[in-house]
């Protein structure tokens, strides 16, 4: 119970300096969403007008540092998180995000889980056998796949699989726009066909990682005095493999895993951009270009608790799974 | 590039002075750490003295007809704006690999300083150091460069180093932690500290040796990092645009639209080297853990992890 209380609190400690980082870097830098829109508008409207309209919008300078920063963080939680003043202008920022996360959250999760799964078993396989072809092969190409810039790898694959062959595989958007959304299988088959590339690179470009750190923990693992116990006793390999070694060697990945999502958000932002994928990351590109600035904290707010929340839940994972974590307190 | 170093806790290093010899023929001695050598070498040259590789002198300059197919007077072609590809390639070496050493170099002073402190520190120094560490592994980076370099104006060279030396550290720190914390109470820095030496001593003549090699995995882990990071930044159009680096090139060849009308060179040489250098890195580092961690060491027969 203290461990979860712990873990709590870090939580809550983490997220409250994610927020305030958050609020402070955009008052601190340079330009102002004033300047950014008066530039957008080509000086067309008078600054009188555009700060009326950004008022309008909750944007309020003048107002003292301390309230600002009170009123940031109740409305952060609350979900009223304002209106864009980009390039959906005056659009609720809730809708803007709930239509662009469905699309991260399925192709982007569903890749990401994948590749930390396939990683995982291909690790076991290689850790076993020491100086086994598969372990003197493995590594160094997965350490290869694992330098590659995600963004390089979609380029590779739009040339292969979509330019050289025709078209064969779509390189942009989530869905062709000339079906019709709905739970027909013309749709669901588009979506899928437009996931394969970009799913297919955060595969590719994240699977690398997870083979190596599970062949090292595989390897330490069977070091063990316990799997020499498993072996005098006569047991299987099987058994030791998946039961002894395997189950232990994956505690480590797991919170590895957590820790990793900030990475794969990096990786999705750079996914979505190559191929035009309407999810978060690209949301962000477009926030970034237009200076959106509520937007942009917004999703900036997002990511935090997204990595925050995955911590969270492998940590008390982790504290299920071993008994050890829990005795530590 | 969390994932390319273990995550399991580093050995400690057997005793503070039995380095030397062995570290460098080791490191001679292993295929993947002689691939990554050469590869950095042969980029380390190109930096150097582009000249002597390209007959070009200002890449940037529209100084061609656009479009060209490979020849060999133009070895890649040309870009659709009139470009030599070859030569913005090879002057484009260098500021990418700056910004891979330089920040490189700095994240990991940085998490070598906290680490360290906070395991040397202990108490209230340690949990708050540990903390800041903390969150600063988990805030997501990626965002927040795109974020701080957007308010910073278009990253200039200086820009782009400082937020990844801001954002790249914490992943080392954790680990410097990790190990310093394991010899806190070894027998050599008991002796040294029973021999009344200063601590700034202890710290920097007993403990830092012994922590070599987990402090060069960590560059390089860090410069890995640098390097895929800046490329991305400047592939988004977040670095300087008239800049001659990788990453810039492939944000005009995106730009451009090259991939879809028929100049796939332009896109795909630049990626290929962020990809080699950052390949290198890798191949360094993995080759180093091996060496920080004997029990990973590709052996014919099985060896027992040293406890």
């Amino acid at each position: 119970m203290r461990y979860v209380l712990r873990r709590l609190g870090f939580f809550v400690l983490t997220l409250w300096a994610a927020l305030t980082v958050n609020f402070f870097i955009p008052r601190f830098m340079p330009g102002s969403p004033l300047q950014a829109l008066r530039a957008r508008t080509f000086n067309k409207l008078s600054p009188a007008a555009l700060e009326q309209m950004l008022t309008a919008f909750g944007y309020k300078p003048d107002e003292n540092i301390g309230v600002q920063y009170l009123d940031y963080l109740g409305h952060m939680f609350t979900g009223n998180w304002g209106v864009s003043i980009g390039s959906a202008l005056g659009e609720p920022i809730t809708k803007i995000v709930g239509q662009a996360l469905p699309w991260t959250l399925g192709l982007v999760g569903v890749a990401t889980v994948l590749a930390f799964l396939a990683g995982s078993v291909i690790g076991v396989l290689a850790g076993w056998r020491r100086g086994g072809t598969l372990d003197s092969i493995l590594p160094s190409v997965f350490v290869v796949t694992s330098a590659l810039p995600y963004f390089w790898v979609g380029l590779l694959l739009i040339l292969v699989f979509s330019v050289w062959t025709g078209g064969w595989l779509p390189s942009d958007f989530n869905y062709d726009s000339s079906v019709q959304p709905g739970f027909t299988p013309e749709f669901i088959g588009s979506v899928l066909r437009h996931a394969i590339l970009p799913g297919l690179t955060i595969f590719i470009t994240a699977v690398g990682g997870w083979v190596l750190t599970m062949r090292n923990n595989m390897i330490t693992t069977l070091a063990e005095d316990y799997i020499r116990m498993g072996r005098a006793k006569g047991l299987t390999n099987r058994k030791i493999m998946y039961q002894y070694a395997a189950r232990n060697a994956f505690l480590p990945n797991l919170s590895g895993f957590a820790m990793s999502l900030g990475f794969v958000i990096s990786g999705a932002i750079l996914v979505e951009y190559v191929f035009n994928y309407p999810g978060l990351g690209y949301l962000l590109y477009n926030a970034v270009q237009n200076t959106d600035y509520p937007l942009m904290q917004v999703l900036f707010m997002l990511f935090t608790v997204a990595v925050l929340v995955s911590v969270l839940l492998c940590d008390f994972a982790t504290a299920w799974l071993d008994p050890r974590s829990r005795a530590k307190g | 590039m969390t994932a390319l170093l273990t995550t399991t806790t580093p050995v400690a290093p057997p005793s503070p002075r039995r380095r030397g010899g062995g570290f460098l023929r080791s490191l001679l001695h292993n295929r993947k750490a002689m691939i990554g050598l050469i590869i950095f070498i042969v980029f380390t040259v190109l930096a150097v003295v582009p000249q002597l590789f390209t007959s070009v002198t200002e890449p940037n300059k529209l100084a061609f007809p656009p479009a060209l197919p490979p020849s060999s007077e133009h070895w890649l072609g040309t870009t659709s704006l009139g470009q030599d590809i070859w030569a913005q390639l090879v002057y484009g070496t260098r500021q990418s690999l700056v910004i891979a050493l330089v920040a490189g170099f700095f994240a990991t002073v940085l998490s070598v300083l906290v680490g360290v402190s906070a395991a040397y520190l202990g108490g209230v120094a340690d949990d708050v150091l540990s903390m800041i560490i903390n969150v600063f592994l988990i805030i997501p980076t990626f965002p927040l460069i795109i974020i701080l370099a957007t308010y910073a104006g278009k990253g200039t060279l200086s820009v782009v180093i400082i937020v990844l030396i801001i954002t790249g550290w914490s992943y080392g720190a954790n680990q410097m932690r990790a190990q310093a914390l394991s010899l806190r109470n070894r027998d050599f820095l008991e002796s040294a500290r029973v021999r009344g030496e200063r601590r700034s001593y202890i710290i920097f003549r007993e403990m830092l040796p012994t922590m070599t090699s987990l402090i060069v995995a960590n560059f390089l882990g860090a410069a890995l990092y640098s390097v895929l990071t800046a490329a991305g930044l400047q592939f988004l159009g977040l670095g300087d645009p008239n800049s001659i680096s990788w990453g810039t090139m492939l944000y005009w060849a995106q730009n451009q639209q090259a991939l879809q009308s028929g100049m796939p060179l332009w896109s795909l040489a630049p990626g290929c080297c962020v990809a080699l250098l950052g390949v290198s890195f890798a191949l360094l580092n993995y080759a180093f853990d091996e060496f920080s961690n004997p029990a990973l060491r590709p052996v014919r027969r099985r060896r027992r992890a040293a406890a």
